[in-house]
């Protein structure tokens, strides 16, 4: 990253970091809580989707069973959520791995990888409708307690500042994939699987890190939830709009970039709320953001970022995302 | 109570391939995952009720207006939206489609009002009685439809022309091009034809189910399952897809109920990605 | 039976027309009162899902709301305030809970007074958690789960109903109703739907029942939503129950409706709780099908002038009058009372009045207004039935507009 942008970043930390005290209004600071929460799931999807180039439709079922781990803990074991957080983060990794190694190693690319993602978040979310450790259908009632063990706040800037954690450290792991070897091999793995693998990277290995890096992410991301909103059932934890939401942020925004997700976020979040504003009766506000959003992706191919970048990489030309070879190749 | 589940199965997953069969030809052809599937299929539902409502027109004979129309539709739509806009980009293909079924679905919203809708035929409680299950005719009329209307998409696929240049297409774009094939235009026919199967389906699904703004999502990922396991591209895998995965949904839900037995679908998607991600019929692609 | 329109664009004009007053004043973000009074709008925030798949009840719930705002300010408003008005504000959850709270959060900073919402139990939760840190009085218009008066919130109100109390109602009205006719009636299947609604008020039903001898032999949990019922309309007809019992949302019943009808399934009565479904456009479109089925659920009171009047009103509008209209108007009307009887909005007065209140509602048939932890004990649902092309109030015997047909005809 450029000293200037080095410089503009820190500014931009710090203008966060001491935002609540100038920011008297609490539906603001929840409102940038909410846009942080985006960012920080967008950025986990653009870990594997924008970084490794693996598409994922799925991606809610790393929120949704990181949630159900801490609340289960908590509601039947009593393990305080400031725990609780780290079974999620290893709950979504783990089920990362799993879909991962049992997706990566069939050798599914493209939009296979992408729809059976989808196919194992809707069979999570059957089947927590039917077990009785995830209350079934009724789900899961947490009791209002604030307190950082508990990681509830009884005010918005508690919340502010826990999704601002969360948010730092996903762009820290986005930094760090900038600059380290993995996120050259995920790089590479991205632009031409084969090739890579020729040239001996072990792509298997890369994909699945990729993935459960998405997932850690996704499971603290569920923790947060459920500790603010105090309800969870599989309809939360396991519907697709929050998939949907984490690619939109991401691509609208930039993908492969360290601060697409967030910029996506803004962007999006502040469209919606403006046609809101301007439009009360119900589905006009929403036909607006559909079309400022055909717009958006139709002269800014790139996301939002490529307005600050003009990346010329022959990477845009090859089309990024599902593979175009559209088929999965049995011998990975 | 099986064999009343296996016939039941067979009969909605005729409709279900009907609804698949849409996106298998676009994404076989295409390679475009249609977000806007189901808001597509929702106003398909949507033209169909108000040509009964308002015209009394019979749902199935409306399919001769609604196919035709959906065709001309999807033609427009891609050619001077979709495949404008996107630039070629799969990501932003993908984004776009989002863009537009929220769009859809909202301006559905907007005038039509989240109210539901359904309709009663004079028919739509006669019955074959076939002992163990009465067949109602809706069902049955519906289900010779999907039949008919995939034995016609199979014989254009395989034995006209056009066929040939959309499977051309498929197979190799650039070489397509290079014999002359207009690859834009193909496109545009292949989408028109989707949609037009979807325009189909919704005709036939509104006796049988009902309409909103959101009713078409319902739908789709059953879509996506068929298509994947009846392999892309292919007409006669949509089919046979579809009655496997009716009679997966609804012979789970006669053994492990209505609430798990969805899970069935699920396993046989994730199954089928595993060990034959390119379907029951190979990829036409 | 007035022939109601599927759908009038002068009914949306003059809804549009007469809210656009208030959805200005809600979009403009300043508190001035538009009209030159001495007295400041009483601001009450409306949170309901207008976008989603629960636009419908949203529209009809604010429809309600804004009935009874205009009403009380065209009586004159909060007179005990100087004849303050109360001045709508329109928020969207968009069936999501941290919408839901975000909306609360946004009318917090607007000044906003009190809160009516949310339609989903879950946004309605998660709503009314967030207005319990500024003590913002919360009346929950539409919302059955009990636990939203459970939590020990002093500023959480409920008019209406929640499952607890309605199973209790449903289990003694059909048992008058089989009393009544000998006994005929033993077993029941419930067909409920997955969610807390559904499967909680099942558990609830199978308890109930009991205690008036009909046995519950199945619950069928079925998956929201449900594309086809004929596995559950053959299982149900191989078990032949005496009443069929659907808990679930209008398309899932309608759907089973249509089903069981295309099954040949015979049984005495369809006796739903809280269905979906069941309201005046169902009768309307469907009579043959909805001809003697039954609902309990919250209802209006047929008998009354103002009922009646509110009816026409709705239908006037091109609307059909269900549960949700009058649900948000009676919730309006509770708040407003309680600001009267405070004569000031600072929240701790006002959740004192609402707890206090004795308001008597003409148009529902309730007792007195009594809240206890925040749920109205006057409170009341009624057995109703569709009978030829209308709907009768068929128990409690002092409300009863109507005999039940039991067994159905």
């Amino acid at each position: 990253m450029s000293r200037n942008g080095a410089v503009m970043l820190l500014v931009s930390a710090v203008v966060l970091l001491l935002a609540p005290y100038f920011i008297e209004s609490k539906f603001y600071l929840d409102v940038l809580t909410l846009i942080f929460f985006t960012a920080y799931i967008g950025q986990s999807w653009n870990i594997l989707g924008g970084y490794a180039g693996q598409f994922s439709f799925g991606g809610v079922m790393f929120f949704g069973t990181g949630a159900y781990a801490s609340t289960i803990l908590l509601t039947t074991f009593g393990v305080p959520p400031i725990i609780g957080i780290f079974a999620a983060i290893f709950a979504g990794a783990g089920l990362g791995f799993i879909v991962g190694y049992m997706s990566f190693r069939s050798g599914l690319r493209g939009s296979y990888f992408a729809l059976i993602t989808l196919a194992f978040a809707e069979l999570l979310r059957v089947l927590a409708n039917s077990v009785e450790f995830t209350g079934g259908g009724v789900g899961l009632f947490l009791t209002y307690a604030p307190g950082l063990h508990n990681l509830q706040f009884d005010t918005p800037v508690g919340f502010y500042y826990f999704s601002l954690l969360l948010l730092a450290i996903s762009i820290l792991i986005a930094l760090w994939l900038e600059r380290s070897r993995f996120g050259a091999q995920l790089a590479a793995i991205r632009e031409n699987q084969d090739a890579a693998e020729a040239l001996g990277i072990d792509t298997l290995r890369c994909k699945i890190y990729a993935i459960m890096i998405m997932g850690g992410m996704g499971g603290a991301a569920g923790t947060f939830y459920a500790q603010k909103y105090l309800y969870l059932d599989p309809p939360i934890a396991y519907s697709i709009s929050l998939s949907v939401e984490m690619l939109l942020v991401t691509i609208v925004g930039g993908m492969g970039t360290v601060f697409g997700p967030l910029i996506g976020a803004f962007v999006l979040h502040i469209v919606n709320e403006i046609t809101r504003h301007f439009l009360d009766t119900p589905g006009l506000s929403l036909i607006v953001y559909g079309v400022i959003l055909v717009l958006i992706i139709s002269y800014l191919p790139n996301g939002l970022m490529g307005l600050f970048k003009s990346r010329s990489k022959a990477s845009d030309d090859a089309g990024l995302g599902p593979d175009e070879t559209g088929g999965a190749s049995k011998d990975a | 109570m099986l064999p009343a589940a296996i016939i039941n199965g067979v009969m909605y997953g005729s409709i279900y391939a009907l609804v698949a069969l849409g996106l298998t030809l676009i994404y076989g052809v295409l390679h475009i995952i249609n977000f806007a599937h189901g808001a597509m299929l929702m106003l398909a539902l949507y033209a169909a009720f108000f040509l009964f409502r308002i015209f009394s027109i019979d749902p199935y004979l409306a399919i001769l207006i609604v196919a035709p129309a959906s065709f001309v539709i999807g033609y427009v739509l891609y050619r001077w939206g979709i495949g404008k806009l996107s630039k070629g980009k799969d990501q932003n293909i993908l984004l776009i489609t989002l863009g537009l079924s929220i769009i859809i679905e909202n301006s559905a919203l907007f005038f039509f009002t989240g109210d539901q809708q359904t309709v009663s035929l004079s028919y739509s409680y006669d019955a074959l009685d076939l002992g163990f299950l009465f067949l109602s005719y809706p069902k049955i009329i519906s289900f010779v439809a999907s039949l008919m209307i995939c034995a016609l998409l199979w014989a254009l696929m395989s034995l006209t022309d056009l066929g040939k240049a959309i499977r051309a297409v498929a197979k190799e774009r650039q070489g397509a091009r290079l014999v002359g094939i207009d690859v834009e235009h193909i496109f545009a026919v292949t989408f028109g034809i989707g949609i037009a199967c979807l325009g189909a389906a919704g005709c036939m699904l509104l006796p049988i189910f009902y309409v909103d703004p959101y009713t078409g999502n319902i739908f789709v990922v059953i879509a996506f399952t068929i298509v994947v396991l009846g392999g892309m591209g292919s007409v006669v895998g949509a089919l046979l897809g579809g009655f496997v995965i009716g009679i997966t949904e609804s012979v789970g839900g006669l053994l492990l109920g209505e609430s798990l037995g969805q899970i069935g679908i699920s396993l046989i998607f994730i199954i089928i990605l595993i060990f034959k991600p390119t379907g029951l019929f190979g990829s036409r692609v | 039976m007035p022939k109601i329109p599927y759908f009038s664009t002068t009914s949306r004009r003059k809804f549009i027309s007469r809210t656009s007053a208030t959805i200005a004043l809600a979009s403009s973000g300043l508190s001035i009162p538009m009209i030159a009074r001495a007295a400041t709008p009483v601001k009450i925030g409306l949170i309901h899902p207008a976008t989603g798949w629960a636009a419908y009840p949203a529209a009809q719930l604010r429809y309600g709301a804004l009935m009874a705002i205009a009403d009380i300010n065209a009586r004159g408003g909060i007179k005990s305030m100087g004849g303050a008005p109360i001045e709508a504000l329109l928020g969207d959850s968009q069936t999501k809970p941290e919408i839901g709270a975000a909306e609360v959060e946004k009318m917090n900073e607007a000044g906003v007074h009190a809160l009516q919402g949310c339609y989903q139990s879950a946004v309605g939760l998660a709503s009314s958690a967030a207005a319990a840190k500024y003590n913002i009085p919360f009346s929950i218009d539409v919302g059955v789960s009990d636990k939203l008066v459970q939590r020990g919130l002093p500023n959480v109100f409920r008019m209406a109903d929640g499952y607890g109390r309605i199973a209790k109602d449903a289990a003694n009205n059909l048992g008058e109703i089989n009393k009544a006719t000998g006994s005929k009636a033993k077993t029941v299947i419930i067909v409920h739907e997955e969610s807390e609604f559904g499967t909680g008020t099942a558990k609830l039903m199978t308890a109930a029942l009991k205690e008036h001898n009909l046995e519950v032999i199945d619950s069928i949990k079925h998956a929201n939503p449900t594309r086809n019922f004929d596995n559950v309309a053959l299982r149900i007809k191989s078990a032949k129950p005496d009443i069929i019992m659907p808990i679930n949302y209008p398309g899932e019943y309608v759907l089973l409706a249509k089903t069981l009808r295309q099954q040949r399934v015979d049984f005495m009565a369809s006796y739903s709780v809280l269905g979906g479904g069941f309201n005046f456009k169902f009768v309307n479109d469907m009579p043959d099908i909805a001809e003697n089925m039954i609902d309990v659920n919250h209802w209006y009171n047929p008998g009354s002038a103002s009922g009646q009047a509110m009816r026409a009103r709705t239908e006037a509008d091109g609307k059909y009058f269900t549960f949700e209209v009058y649900c948000a108007y009676m919730s309006i009307m509770f708040l407003a009372d309680g600001f009267e009887r405070a004569g000031t909005t600072d929240s701790e007065a006002v959740n004192a009045s609402l707890a206090a209140s004795e308001l008597e509602v003409d148009f529902m048939p309730y007792d007195k207004t009594n809240m206890v932890n925040g749920q109205n004990m006057g409170s009341r649902a009624v057995a109703i039935q569709a009978q030829k092309g209308d709907v009768q109030i068929i128990a409690p015997s002092k409300y009863a507009s109507a005999n039940a047909v039991f067994p159905r005809g």
